[in-house]
């Protein structure tokens, strides 16, 4: 039984009357309360997460030179941005990698300069129409002279993901981090209890159009992101074991802050891009109450071999990888997280409090999040 | 009186070979080992730190080269621009004294100098680059 609308809760934050707690801080409240209570106390439920998310990037339109240019390739800081779009449209993506510089800057690095308004060089090349006749063009853009700059992350916010580890003998370089030889270490890579769709792992309230924190702005969910997954093994309490659900985000880039995006290097692996992302919840009735009390304890994963040369698989739950350590092979191995608590628990933080300001108000989504889709696309090698 | 942090590569055919009594023994050093990798028929690493006389140590190094085993000094110090650091801990997952560090429940990044083996292995693990190495006494290089 329903025991509030989205409409009555942005009118008790309008009243500056809403109850606003992290999903951390629900978790005691349903503890000491029961969700029946709790649903009544509590109105919203915000969470947060700090990850690096490689299917982020940017459009920026540049705005038009005279003579104009149909620019056909396009470099910010020597990075490629692709420009098979309209004239002067480009996307930057996170992990491209700077032509001279090679791992040391990237796509990730240009999206930060221009959040921090410095000045990007940007050149540009065309074969030349009867419309736009220049051939090329050398300038500099910042954040205050395009047009537009936003934020398009095909895929963020996974709902949970599979830790990882390494069964060689060698020392590997990979987008979870360094794994030391023979299961030397655990990489892990979530907010778990504070992380959106872990709190709300049936998509219940967060679909298309949901309002999101993003980057330090307000930006929404744009679709389902790709690799969405909803038919991942899940447990009785609905949440998926390793990785599931996926979020496109949109969000103003001129207006995010550097404080919640910032661009990464990972050790022979390339660029990517710290996002800060945080989604408020509405506490509609019990079940949301239960779902956003879920606890490390309740969130479970599978270690892999991140080498690939074996099919090792060990589950563990969030709370035995936040200890510090695993036990693999009757060996004690120190477990790492490379998503950040003190940023994700910083951004549910800041926006309980824009909540409760009644600067930030709830959404209901246009359009529900897939529930069921058929298992993901395994590419056939055709060729050499 | 002179104090270094010093790591060792055994070649498989050494990884027998009683050297840190010979240390103690031969040249009065104290050796306190900060950690080790050894495994029979395998390339075997150890980190020490030795204290003794300056002369002891550089007779003792000499002796090490002779033995067919790698030395290499560390004679720097980790550096840390903890006011850009984002906490996300990848840098705890290479460290092998635990001198980089976070915990439950804040899980802020801590740096316990002291513990520090100044391996280096961070300074690439970490994804802004924060982590330097840096002579002793110039902590700002």
């Amino acid at each position: 039984m329903p025991v509030k609308t989205i409409d009555e809760i942005n009118e008790k934050i309008s009243e500056g009357k809403a109850v606003v707690v992290t999903a951390e801080e629900m978790i005691g409240i349903v503890e000491e309360n029961g969700p029946k209570k709790a649903a009544q106390m509590v109105d919203v439920v915000t969470t947060g997460t700090f990850s690096p998310m490689c299917s982020s990037g940017a459009f920026i339109n540049f705005g038009h030179s005279s003579p104009p240019i149909r620019m056909t390739r396009v470099w910010l800081n020597d990075v490629m941005a692709y420009a098979g779009i309209a004239a002067v449209d480009a996307y930057i993506g996170a992990t491209e990698l700077s032509e001279s510089q090679g791992m040391a800057y990237g796509g990730a690095h240009v999206i930060e300069d221009f959040i921090n308004g410095k000045d990007i060089r940007l050149y540009a090349e065309s074969y030349g129409t009867d419309c736009y006749p220049r051939k090329s063009i050398t300038t500099t853009i910042n954040k205050y002279n395009v047009n537009q700059a936003y934020m398009f992350n095909p895929r963020n916010c996974y709902q949970n993901y599979a830790a990882a580890t390494n069964s060689t003998d060698k020392t590997i370089y990979t987008y979870m981090g360094t794994l030391l030889p023979q299961f030397g270490n655990v990489t892990y890579c979530t907010s778990g209890q504070l992380s959106p769709l872990l709190n709300d792992p049936e998509y219940r309230t967060i679909g298309i159009g949901t309002r999101v924190f993003i980057g330090g702005a307000q930006g929404y969910v744009a679709f389902e992101g790709t690799q969405h997954n909803p038919g991942q093994e899940r447990m009785p309490n609905g949440i998926p074991i390793g990785p599931a659900g996926t979020l496109a985000l949109i969000g103003d880039m001129k207006k995010m802050s550097t404080s919640f995006v910032r661009a990464a290097i990972y050790e022979k692996y390339g660029t990517t891009l710290f996002v800060g992302v945080g989604i408020p919840i509405p506490i509609l009735d019990e079940d949301m109450a239960v779902k956003t009390s879920v606890s490390d304890k309740d969130i479970y994963t599978n270690i892999v071999d991140k080498s690939g040369k074996t099919s090792f698989s060990q589950r563990v739950s969030y709370q035995e990888l936040r200890s510090g350590f695993v036990t693999i092979n009757n060996k004690k191995v120190p477990t790492a997280p490379l998503s950040s608590m003190v940023k994700a628990r910083e951004i549910a933080q800041l926006l309980k409090m824009q909540v409760q300001k009644g600067e930030f108000l709830l959404t209901m989504p246009a359009e529900k999040l897939p529930q069921n889709a058929k298992p993901l696309n395994k590419l056939d090698v055709r060729g050499d | 009186m002179k104090k270094v942090k010093v790591s060792l590569t055994f070649p498989p055919s050494k990884v027998t070979f009683p050297l840190m009594t010979l240390l103690v023994r031969n040249f009065g050093l104290e050796v306190n080992i900060l950690h080790a990798d050894i495994h029979l028929n395998r390339t075997g690493k150890l980190i020490v730190e030795l204290s003794g006389e300056e002369e002891s140590i550089d007779k003792a190094l000499q002796f090490i080269n002779g033995q067919e085993i790698k030395y290499h000094l560390f004679n720097g110090m980790l550096t840390w621009q903890e006011e850009e650091c984002v906490h996300c801990g990848a840098c705890t997952s290479v460290c092998p004294s635990r001198a980089l560090s976070m915990s439950a429940p804040d899980f802020y990044l801590t740096f316990n100098k002291e513990e520090c083996l100044v391996c280096g292995l961070c300074i690439k693990a970490c994804p802004l680059r924060l982590l330097h190495l840096a002579h002793r006494g110039n902590e700002t290089a």
